[in-house]
């Protein structure tokens, strides 16, 4: 990389002066690259062999080739059933949190008294996560004794069996993950804080209704903030562990069963780590592809200002 | 989008005319968004209420239908019988270890690796950042059998190391990310000064650059400490025998031994989740703005 300093008054100490920031530089990123052999690189690397190997930790590895993958494939109906619980819950929550998430924070953003206390109480559930909230919302689903039964029993419905129930379990799931709203929340208020009012000024000096707007600037302008909020949703959606855990451990009848719960038990409790390797690979390849998606459609959807559109 | 740039078509409106009417229409829109503020605020607190309701009853109100939202007699001591049924005091001394020792990691390594990243030019660098990026987009379950391997094989199963070890070494791409963008908003005129006064790379770090960054580093902290507090899968990999168990882990032997009783369960929850929700209260402005500046600027 060659690189051009910035202008020296002593030009013969330029070379050694280079050096020397390039030592340092090294240096005091070594500790990163120290970390992203050891943790990050090195392990990516093991897991790939892992991955065609058969390995219960107890006796000594052995090569498989291609046999966990054609099994996952072929063999194995959890797989197909652990995929289709981890992108059902996705397609449902994600696009709901990311739509409640905007509409609050459009809410907020307009000339509300005390905006940064309200601010507050909703991020409040995006504070709070693992196993105590996975306890609470086990209990609030409780269907004799629960809160939402509760609440459903005051307007006259007899509520179901939620976390206990096949059909009712994902849409659970889905529910409490509304709870935490408040984190996309925040970052959509951010950006929406960003946009210049003179836009809406003008929009509404031409005629342009409250509806009009809302899809001619703000959606357009927080387009970069929603495709931030989408990207980061997938990765932790597919990655949803504790909860299903805690809550249900998979049931009823594998209708709860997430891909990184089934992961989990092949590892570390079945410990088939050969096998294991190769679901994570699955999950891996699973999120890029879905990600490159969404970045690849971003181009037709994703405005960013001062950037003139060839399309 | 194209709609944007080609519709604006000269309205005149007649202002003097129109103000009333929408003056009204304004105020009308604002009840609206009040109520609908309120409505969701009351939905996001139940949860909390019912929590606090719950754990502040006795075993046999709790599996009463309709419930009562106020509980009859209010039991305090639930609290403390929470708390001591398992040594908590002792999961909460594990916590803070694996939560302080990788808070303390976290800022030493990432800030050194962003400040090299930001501000100093050496071969290699920009290939290394990209890598960087590329890391934070890598969800942790492709390295998490090998690296459990990798301590199996030092020995450090059921022991803190595979918890406090790697935030020693930058591993967290988001955090290095974050600093960097914050260093990089420090004009490099000041640093060229402080080279000229006799400064080395190190003093520039810690004399010039630290001081600036303390809002950075603090969204750092927090963020880290909510991470840490939290984690449920990696102390439950790695840490097996109860002496060792941090407040998640006990959390969760709690409800496998005492399920049903859900009045010293939601204590136990409440108890463990104040902590995190203290920390937001008080240093709220560095929290927000240390994701409002990962989200929007990013």
């Amino acid at each position: 990389m060659s690189t051009i300093a910035a202008s020296q008054p002593a030009k013969r100490r330029r070379g050694s002066l280079q050096r020397t920031e390039a030592i340092w530089g090294i240096g005091l990123a070594l500790p990163w690259l120290i970390g992203f052999v050891v943790w990050t690189a090195g392990p990516m690397l093991a897991s790939i062999v892992l991955s065609l190997t058969s390995w219960d930790l107890l006796s000594p590895p052995k090569f498989v080739g291609l046999a966990n993958y054609a099994t996952l494939i072929g063999n194995d109906p959890s797989v197909f059933q652990s995929l289709k619980v981890t992108t059902l819950y996705a397609f449902f929550a994600l696009p709901l949190n990311l739509a409640l998430g905007l509409f609050v924070a459009v809410l907020l953003n307009q000339k509300v008294r005390f905006q940064s206390f309200i601010r507050t109480v909703y991020y409040l559930p995006a504070v709070v996560s693992g196993v105590a909230v996975a306890l609470l919302w086990s209990w609030i689903f409780s269907p004799d004794f629960g809160m939402l039964n509760t609440l459903l029993s005051y307007v006259g419905i007899t509520g179901p069996g939620w976390l206990a129930s096949e059909t009712w379990v994902l849409p659970s799931f889905i529910l409490m993950s509304l709870w935490g709203v408040g984190g996309a929340m925040i970052i959509y208020l951010a950006g929406l804080q960003g946009i210049p009012t003179e836009m809406y000024e003008a929009a509404q000096v031409d005629g342009a209704s409250d509806w009009v707007r809302f899809w001619s600037i703000t959606i357009p302008m927080v387009s970069p903030v929603l495709l931030f909020n989408l990207i980061i949703g997938i990765i932790q959606a597919l990655q949803e562990f504790v909860r299903a855990y805690i809550m249900t451990n998979g049931g009823p009848h594998d209708a709860s069963l997430f891909f990184m719960l089934y992961l989990y038990r092949n590892a570390f409790e079945y410990f088939k780590m050969g096998y294991a390797s190769s679901l994570a690979w699955v999950l891996f390849i699973y999120i890029m592809v879905l990600t490159v998606l969404v970045l690849r459609s971003s181009a037709a959807w994703v405005y960013y200002e001062g950037q003139i559109k060839g399309k | 989008m194209s709609e944007m740039n080609t519709t604006t078509v000269a309205r005149p409106v007649a202002k003097s005319g129109l103000l009333s009417s929408r003056r009204r229409a304004t105020s009308l829109k604002l009840t609206v968004t009040y109520l609908a503020l309120l409505i969701g605020g009351i939905f996001v607190c139940l949860p909390f209420v019912w929590m606090i309701s719950t754990s502040l009853k006795d075993e046999g109100s709790v599996f009463i239908f309709p419930p009562n939202w106020i509980p009859n007699p209010i039991l305090w001591s639930n609290y403390s019988q929470a708390l001591t049924v398992l040594p908590f005091a002792l999961f909460l001394r594990n916590t803070l270890i694996t939560t302080l020792v990788p808070i303390i990691g976290v800022l030493i390594s990432c800030s050194l690796t962003a400040y090299s990243f930001s501000r100093l030019r050496w071969p290699g660098r920009d290939i290394c950042f990209v890598l960087v990026l590329a890391t934070m987009m890598l969800p942790g379950q492709v390295t998490m059998i090998p690296k459990f391997i990798l301590f199996r094989y030092l020995g450090w199963i059921d022991t803190f190391f595979p918890l406090i070890a790697p935030p020693w070494f930058a591993v967290g791409a988001f955090n290095v990310f974050l600093l960097r963008q914050f260093f990089l908003t420090v004009p490099l005129e000041m640093d060229d000064a402080a080279k000229l006064d006799g400064a080395n790379y190190l003093d520039i770090y810690a004399r010039l650059l630290l001081p600036l960054m303390k809002p950075a580093l603090a969204a750092v902290a927090i963020f880290t400490f909510q991470f840490h507090w939290n984690d449920f899968l990696e102390p439950l990999i790695y840490l097996h025998s109860q002496s060792n168990f941090t407040l998640a882990l006990g959390l969760r032997s709690f409800q496998g031994e005492y399920g049903t009783d859900w009045n010293l369960l939601m204590a136990a929850s409440l108890a463990v989740m104040t902590p995190p929700l203290l920390l937001f209260f008080f240093a709220q402005r560095y929290f927000i703005q240390g994701v409002v500046f990962t989200g929007v600027k990013g």
